[in-house]
């Protein structure tokens, strides 16, 4: 098991990183009883991307959702584009693209539909949505309810969703399940490496989440056990989280 | 505001439209009551009090189904996280969803009032249709205030079928007393009546209080 992150590490890799996107403190969260959270620190700067590795249960979904200014925070500082958590939510809704486990879309909806919906709580321009489904090849299917494509054509529709703002904040749960090949390359430009926004990724995969990382999480049991820049890791380190 | 409730309203009239999961079951109820209280009673008529509390309790249950459906679409499939994300003013929500139970009300009045008169109503429903238009405006005001509240507050509890009529019925009891009583004399089959102004005071006062008091309280009700 890797040895737990210890403060020196996290304010080294932290103090290293200028004009953080993302800074957490000593951050805490509970369910109950139940500690999903516990002392995780971090510090993410500008276009950078950071990946969350850890075993079903580690904390991954729930830092995404903190992050997301969906779960206060029960402990710790958070601070998300330079705005306090949950204080200042409000300041950073908008610029923050979240792709879930759920696609957060209406299932009697059409893709089109679902998507202009978006664009109007958001104040975009149904151009947006018209180029999006191009580039999610799914403008074939913008007509037909989301509850008749399949998984992959509804997580398509999903990273469009994401995107549709234009965030500068991405928190991606798992972006590629449910992705083929093809689909994994026809959404890289909005939520890959080259997008050129600041990440956050939960991943189950070590060679792919390595390959896209700047920065890695290791999460076990709600506590961070591994914090360095990716090229510092090797994959067995992560495979060790899993075990 | 106006532009984020009317993107969250026609979203919500277009997922009913494509599942008709709520109106046609709140006025099929509606219908169905009248024909068992047509036979329990074995009447052909009813007038007075009793016609005004039929109606009116009828039309309580009948929106209790559309409440206890009114933020299922949105909690089962991501939509509150969504809208959460969204830089809109969060009463955004509170009123559309108010609008829609006003909507989906309106309806189940369109289909219950009519098959009410034909089934039970004593008295010509037409002397007595421009007053009650306005009690049940009153009522209906109440009833999406309470009704958005409630719901609000039952969805994200798992026993949210259960939760939603308990919270609901309660807080629904002086809209059903209040509408009886106004009702009951536009009901009389000798010498039909105006609403007492009483009733109708009562009425206007519970929806502004329960007005107030969900769009104090729904901001709360969304956050974690």
């Amino acid at each position: 098991m890797p040895a737990p992150a210890d403060e020196a590490t996290v304010t080294k890799v932290g103090s290293r990183l200028s004009a953080a996107a993302v800074q957490v403190e000593g951050l805490a969260r509970h369910y109950g009883e139940r500690e999903a959270l516990s002392g995780v620190s971090l510090s993410l700067s500008e276009g950078q991307t950071l990946v969350v590795f850890g075993p079903n249960g580690a904390g991954k979904t729930t830092l995404l959702r903190v992050l997301a200014t969906l779960l206060r925070p029960h402990a710790g500082r958070v601070q998300v584009l330079g705005y306090d958590l949950p204080h200042e939510a409000w300041a950073v809704r908008g610029r923050i693209g979240l792709l879930a486990h759920e696609p957060l879309l209406y299932r009697e909806l059409t893709a089109q539909e679902n998507l202009r919906f978006h664009a109007r709580l958001h104040g975009v321009g149904f151009e947006r949505v018209a180029e999006l489904l191009r580039a999610v090849a799914m403008d074939g299917r913008r007509h037909e309810p989301l509850r008749t494509l399949s998984r992959g054509m509804v997580q398509r529709v999903a990273v469009a969703r994401a995107v549709l703002h234009d965030p500068e904040l991405l928190l991606l749960d798992e972006p590629r399940s449910n992705l083929d090949p093809a689909a994994i390359e026809l959404t890289a430009p909005l939520i890959g490496a080259g997008s050129g926004r600041t990440r956050v990724i939960c991943s189950h995969d070590p060679a792919g989440g390595l390959a896209e990382a700047d920065l890695v999480l290791g999460l076990r049991d709600g506590r961070a056990v591994l914090l360095r820049a990716a090229g510092e890791i090797d994959r067995a380190e992560i495979a060790e989280l899993y075990r | 505001m106006r532009r984020t409730v009317g993107a969250l309203l026609r979203k919500e009239l277009l997922v009913e439209l494509r599942t008709l999961e709520s109106v046609p079951g709140m006025s099929l109820f509606a219908v169905t009551t009248f024909v068992i209280f047509h036979f329990a009673l074995n009447r052909n008529s009813v007038e007075g009090d009793l016609a005004a509390g039929i109606l009116w309790v009828t039309l309580l249950f009948a929106a209790i189904l559309g409440i206890n459906r009114l933020f299922v679409a949105d909690a089962e499939e991501g939509g509150f996280d969504a809208f959460l994300l969204a830089p809109v003013d969060r009463s955004a929500m509170l009123l559309a969803k108010f609008l829609t139970l006003l909507a989906y009300l309106l309806v189940l009045e369109i289909v219950a009032v009519p098959a009410f008169a034909l089934l039970l109503l004593g008295p010509p429903l037409s002397r007595a249709l421009p007053d009650l238009l306005g009690v049940l405006a009153l009522g209906d005001l109440g009833v999406a205030a309470v009704g958005t509240l409630v719901a609000a507050l039952a969805v994200r509890t798992r026993a949210r079928d259960l939760l939603g009529p308990l919270l609901g019925l309660p807080l629904l009891v002086p809209i059903v007393i209040g509408g009886a009583r106004a009702t009951s004399p536009l009901f009389t089959l000798a010498h039909p009546a105006a609403p007492p102004a009483r009733w109708l005071l009562t009425l206007g006062l519970y929806d502004l209080v329960f007005g107030l008091i969900a769009y104090a309280l729904f901001d709360f009700l969304l956050e974690d």
